[in-house]
């Protein structure tokens, strides 16, 4: 079978995730609804200069956005009773999650790309030959990160891992530097930092709106690559190895 | 015509400990419906999700069109189509809307896809509700659906697990009407199932499983033949009032009815009689009968059991 048609036919499960799953309550809640709140609470009170703020804004957004959707989908659909379907069809374990990556990612893109449109109203001067890539690659990274947070465990109630997954997710947010810059970390901190992917992307956008960086462009971009590479193959990985746990 | 569609050799599944699948060996013919029968928990669906490489076996091997499953497992599927035990449709989507993520995950055309499906759906009798989303359905549209969408890509090879079951005389009907016409069109289909007439109407060859063990496999009739020594007796008493070992062979009383599973039918009956007249019952009614494939299925898997 070949790659392109496996990819094409990735592109079913994509449709498929986005007539599905972008409008469901909990997507709604955490994707865009959570994000704002959030960064409103981080704003007030607060006196921050605009490119501060601007990536701080985009950070959440695409964090969160790209990880909104993908948790839940293959709990979901076991839990539904579709996965079997899906899975028995011509297209390999590999080819459904990265489906599922690709709906996660295409919902950052879009409601990240709006987001950025902020930059414009803060005046802030983009430099959008680091910014676009960045911000691709931080989605990558996310939506990848979402496929090895539906894996394990193989469980079919999507609020177990929606709860699993929202752990994670906060804990990564608040030692990734969105509301402490790095370089006012203390060492032990820092080295907690460099776990997390969001981390790179913060610091990576911050040569986007000409601040300065902590770690070089080069070493946040290819931390991040890593990631994704990463994330998407232990995911892989683990989903089919307890797959058989996922028919009972 | 003989070619094997599908062959499995020594097949066996275990569940951590628990062994789910015995060493089975079969194959399915072109142009066969293949009944897979047993009940509940004795290994059907584990077979078909082995058959289908959704599982994998413990141990054995497994063609399907000549093809070995762990080799070429998407070639195998693309030219098969599979209904699992209680899958069901996408409810957020449309009829039609699941027709064709199935058609594009199977790489048909759009056009292709379009027109098959409504074909299908005229089929099925789901065309005016072809826009509703399959959240509203019954549990026999739903089925119904599954099936069109399994037949989508017009697949050479069917496997579905318990087909008819939970569904109503109509829907039942209308899918062994369409299973038939499947076969008459040189498809081959595996179905697994409990309901003895379903597999005594439609099915070429059955194979009875139990425990995870094949216990027979032949046509419909060479099975009944197993049990064709015996007779079944059937026989109502009024008032009734009836043990056993009044009478030799298996004895079940269900009701107010008592079948005997004997090959002495002379003195069974005579037995009966007598006890009637001794006991001053009225004998209601009376048939011999050879035994349904059901009464030697209940042979079989009943001798196993214990
Ligand atoms: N995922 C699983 N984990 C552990 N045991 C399982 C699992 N799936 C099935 N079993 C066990 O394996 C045996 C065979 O199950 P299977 O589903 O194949 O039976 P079946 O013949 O299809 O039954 P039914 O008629 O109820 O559908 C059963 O005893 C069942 O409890
Ligand atoms: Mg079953």
């Amino acid at each position: 079978m070949s790659k392109l048609s496996q990819f094409s036919r990735s592109l079913a499960i994509v449709k498929k995730d986005m007539l599905i799953f972008y409008l469901k309550g909990p997507v709604v809640i955490m994707g865009l609804l959570f994000p704002f709140f959030l960064f409103g609470a981080f704003l007030i009170g607060r006196d921050l200069s605009h490119a501060y703020l601007f990536v701080a804004l985009i950070a959440m957004t695409a964090f969160f956005t790209s990880t909104a959707v993908g948790p839940t989908i293959i709990p979901w659909e076991a839990r539904s009773k579709t996965f079997e379907r899906l899975i028995s069809s011509p297209i390999s374990i590999t080819t459904v999650l990265f489906g599922d990556m690709q709906a996660s990612f295409y919902f950052g893109l879009i409601i990240t790309s709006f987001i950025s449109l902020t930059a414009i109203f803060l005046g802030i001067a983009l430099n959008l030959l680091i910014f676009i890539p960045v911000v691709i690659l931080a989605l990558l990274t996310f939506s990848a990160m979402t496929i090895l947070m539906s894996s394990y465990p193989p469980t079919d109630v999507p609020a177990d891992v929606m709860m699993l997954s929202s752990l994670v997710k906060f804990t990564l947010l608040f030692i990734s530097g969105i509301f402490v810059p790095l370089e006012k970390l203390p060492w032990y901190a820092r080295a907690v930092s460099a776990i997390s992917p969001l981390t790179y992307m913060v610091d990576a956008l911050r040569y986007s709106v000409s601040m300065h960086g902590y770690f070089p462009l080069w070493l946040d971009l290819i931390a991040m690559l890593l990631f994704s590479l990463i994330f998407f193959f232990f995911g892989v990985v683990i989903h089919k190895r307890v797959l058989e746990k996922r028919f009972t | 015509m003989n070619i094997e569609i599908i062959k499995a050799e020594h097949l066996t599944k275990y569940y951590g400990d628990f062994l789910a699948v015995n060493d089975i060996s079969f194959s399915v013919h072109k142009g066969e419906i293949f009944g897979f029968l047993g009940p509940n928990g004795a290994g059907k669906t584990t077979t078909i999700r082995m058959l289908t490489g959704i599982l994998n076996p413990n141990s054995g091997r497994i063609e399907v069109f000549g093809m070995d499953m762990k080799k070429h497992k998407i070639e195998i599927r693309e030219r098969t189509g599979i209904v699992p035990e209680m899958a069901n449709p996408y409810i957020d989507l449309s009829a039609m809307r699941n027709l064709r993520l199935m058609g594009r995950l199977y790489g048909m055309k759009g056009r292709e896809i379009e027109e098959r499906s409504v074909e299908l759906l005229k089929l099925f009798n789901l065309y005016e509700k072809k826009d509703t989303k399959v959240r509203g359905f019954s549990k026999g549209m739903k089925q119904r659906l599954s099936l069109a969408m399994a037949m989508l890509p017009d697949p050479e090879l069917l496997f579905l697990d318990e087909p008819t079951s939970g569904l109503d005389v109509m829907s039942a009907r209308l899918i062994k009407k369409i299973i038939r016409e499947e076969q008459k069109k040189g498809k081959t289909i595996f179905m697994n199932t409990h309901n003895m007439q379903d597999a005594n109407e439609l099915c070429n060859r059955v194979a009875i499983i139990n425990h995870g063990k094949l216990i027979a496999i032949d046509t419909p009739e060479k099975i009944k033949e197993i049990g064709a020594k015996s007779n079944v007796i059937e026989f109502s008493l009024s008032p009734f009032k009836f043990k056993e070992g009044i009478v030799d062979g298996r004895v079940e009383i269900l009701g107010d009815k008592v079948k005997v599973y004997t090959a002495k039918v002379d003195e069974t009956i005579k037995k009966i009689v007598n006890y009637a007249e001794r006991e001053n019952l009225k004998i209601v009614s009376l048939n011999v009968e050879k035994p349904s494939l059901e009464d030697v299925f209940m042979a079989l898997v009943g001798e196993k059991n214990e």
